[in-house]
């Protein structure tokens, strides 16, 4: 029965030939702007790669220092000669310890102390900062004077950067850095075993310092860490605070708008904008002091603020009103329907809101510049309100260094600052999956 | 004999039904939302322990009119209601009702099923629980425990109260929302069309239950389906374009309506 009926609608739409409705053309069009969408994603991808492998391939010897361990004499005669160190405790803090080190080398070496260009050659190889080396070991232990002890030394950047291979030694010898002669005596160390790699923590734990060896972003990290403190308890809570007001409370009237356009226009303000606002309100109006990391952080939560508040009304809004409905048909008022409901739902949103709007200021430079944190710090700050630096302003200033060595350790800091912003953006993942609920 | 005998006695009662005190009374209820008037002058008095059932074409004003007894209207910004709507003796736009109690005492289900992304136990322990009504966990565990029997769910979910109640299927998660809507103890439920997510295996279960939860509570369902309409309430009310048509027994509003288009409508001529 059915055959009988379809048989003669099948003869009827084939009578009428469908148009020509460029099939072939759509198809084509498709596959054309899929090929677009690999192509931006493969040319996206090669620029990430040339990136991160220009960073680590230049970067990744900072991680390495050479050290030079040999046997140091802490004489009588150089360190204390008339025996004072009892009556003045100034003496051992200014004894001439680059003496001791640059004796110490010499004689491994072999070389005539009387010669003195080469005993200046010697000392050169060494950083000038054996000078606190020494000093701490023996203020701390006074009676190593006179005895001879193994100690490892900090090469000097040159020694470093020539050890490591950075420096072209096809260069006439008055052009650069480091003379035949040492880099005889490097690879004699070398061949014995007293110079060698060993693995760099100066460069996380030190302060700045001008010498490329004994310089590290200690100081900048803790700078850092301060100001994302700041940042993470300021700008959060004002942040979901404004949000729920403006989303869930706030009557929809120009007045509102204008906030609105106000906070997504503030989003896009040019950061150094920020900075001269926080050096005019911050510092020259309340009187905070300069190079300070908590002026830093009111600063970078000015302008974290508006990515915080813009993100967590976008994940506010992402919630089903019928979830609000529910709660306010049983009862709850606003406030209960919005913490008890809405809120954990709009989570995730936020956190990833949060915790992209910290790493954005993580990187932040500009702002830094104008309320003085681009300074010379080599003391930890004991509290947000003592002169510190900050990771990308360390960046930035070791970037100006002129030292073959500090060249590796720009790339060094890079490495470690986009080690933090992979692990904050991690972090956002993985709350936002334990967050992250199902309806 | 018994199955008779309740048979017989409902009927009477349906008989009975102009009798039957009103819980509810709306006297003058017009809606605007904006400049826009979506309810002229209603006047419906909605009866206790009664099932009332809102029918009419789409946009006709039913679930504007069911929104304004536990003023859930109030959420709409630019939405303004005039008249009157009393509850037992209480005005309950009166600016001194506090719309938390009074949508304690009017409850709601919604059109789609909406549990909270939660444990089923924590969906309906959550309005005893901002409502005060219960302090120990024992009394807790009561009131879940009674809430889901009265939903007819107790049975499915005895087992796994602290899994997700976005797990179940749509019919349990409707059941569901009444529970919770139920375990406030409200006197009034409101229905805005609970059956139309929902398959007809499910729309059967939940309309025994709404047949079931009359005894106790005053309902008010709003539906698309004339079958539905005929076979859960005692009293129909019929709304076009903003206005009350009819409002009568069930009975006479599907055998023999007093206003054409209630006719015109139920034999499916326009809507």
């Amino acid at each position: 029965m059915s055959q009988v009926i379809s048989a003669p609608a099948a003869t009827a739409r084939a009578a009428t030939p469908r148009r020509d409705i460029g099939i072939k053309r759509r198809y084509a069009a498709e596959r054309r702007f899929r090929a677009y969408g690999l192509a931006a994603i493969t040319f996206g991808l090669l620029f990430l790669f040339l990136l991160v492998s220009s960073v680590v391939s230049k970067g990744y010897t900072a991680f390495e220092q050479t050290m030079i361990t040999i046997p140091v004499e802490f004489t009588e005669s150089a360190i204390d000669k008339d025996n004072e160190r009892a009556t003045n405790p100034q003496k051992l803090m200014t004894a001439n310890y680059p003496v001791v080190a640059r004796n110490a080398l010499a004689k491994v070496l072999g070389v005539d102390p009387n010669d003195r260009a080469s005993m200046r050659a010697v000392g050169g190889m060494l950083s000038d900062s054996v000078r606190t080396q020494l000093r701490n070991i023996v203020v701390n232990n006074p009676s190593v004077i006179g005895t001879t002890q193994p100690v490892s030394l900090l090469a000097h950047g040159d020694i470093d950067s020539a050890y490591k291979g950075q420096i072209d030694l096809s260069v006439p010898e008055t052009n650069r850095k480091v003379s035949d002669k040492q880099v005889g005596w490097m690879n004699q160390l070398a061949e014995s075993g007293a110079l060698a790699g060993h693995f760099n923590t100066g460069i996380f734990l030190n302060g700045a310092s001008s010498r490329p060896e004994a310089a590290g972003v200690g100081v900048a990290f803790i700078g850092s860490l301060y100001m994302m403190l700041i940042v993470l308890v300021l700008s959060l809570p004002i942040g979901v605070a404004a949000s729920i007001y403006l989303e869930e409370f706030a009557p929809k009237n120009r007045f509102t708008d204008l906030i609105e356009v106000n906070i997504n226009n503030l989003a896009a303000v040019p950061s150094i904008v920020y900075g001269l606002l926080g050096l005019a309100v911050f510092i020259n109006f309340a009187g905070l002091p300069r190079s300070a990391a908590l002026v830093g952080g009111l600063v970078l939560t000015l302008m974290t603020l508006p990515t915080i508040i813009i993100a967590t009304r976008a994940a506010l809004k992402a919630v089903p009103p019928s979830i609000r409905a529910a709660a306010l048909g049983l009862g709850a008022s606003k406030m209960q329907t919005v913490f008890h409901h809405v809120l954990p739902l709009a989570m995730p949103g936020i956190l990833t809101g949060t915790i992209i709007g910290l790493a954005h200021a993580l990187g932040e430079t500009a702002p830094l510049l104008l309320i003085g944190m681009v300074a010379f710090v080599a003391d930890f700050p004991g509290s947000p309100l003592a002169p510190s630096t900050a990771l990308p302003v360390q960046i930035y200033m070791w970037a100006n260094e002129a030292e073959r060595a500090f060249v590796e350790r720009t790339s060094g800091a890079i490495i470690i600052l986009l080690i933090f912003l992979v692990l904050m953006n991690l972090g956002a993942i993985l709350l936002r999956r334990r967050f992250e609920r199902r309806w | 004999m018994n199955m008779m005998n309740e048979a017989a006695i409902e009927k009477a009662v349906d008989q009975k039904m102009n009798t039957v005190p009103y819980k509810m009374i709306g006297k003058d209820v017009s809606v605007y939302y904006g400049e826009k008037r979506a309810l002229f002058d209603v006047n419906l008095n909605i009866r206790e322990n009664t099932v009332t059932a809102l029918i009419g074409p789409s946009g006709c004003g039913k679930s504007t009119f069911l929104r304004t007894l536990n003023r859930m209207n109030d959420t709409i910004d630019n939405c303004r209601v005039t008249g009157k709507i009393t509850l037992d003796a209480d005005d309950i736009y009166d600016p001194n009702i506090d719309v938390v109690e009074l949508r304690a005492r009017v409850g709601m289900v919604f059109q789609k099923p909406n549990p909270f992304p939660k444990s089923i136990y924590e969906n309906v322990s959550y309005g005893p629980r901002i409502h005060g009504l219960a302090r120990t966990r024992a009394e807790f565990d009561e009131i879940v425990a009674s809430s889901l029997q009265k939903a007819g769910l107790w049975n499915e979910v005895k087992d796994r109260l602290h899994e997700p109640g976005t797990g179940l299927s749509g019919g349990q998660q409707q059941r569901l929302c009444i529970a919770r809507a139920v375990a406030v103890s409200p006197e009034v439920i409101l229905m805005d069309e609970p059956c139309s997510a929902l398959d007809p295996i499910a729309t059967a279960k939940v309309e025994e239950l709404i047949h079931e939860l009359r005894t106790n509570y005053t309902i008010v369902i709003v539906t698309h389906s004339m079958q539905q309409a005929a076979r859960v309430s005692q009293r129909t009310a019929m709304f076009h374009l903003g206005n009350l048509v009819e409002e009568n027994d069930t009975d006479k509003m599907f055998t023999n309506p007093d206003d054409q288009r209630t006719q015109d409508y139920i034999m499916g001529r326009f809507g």
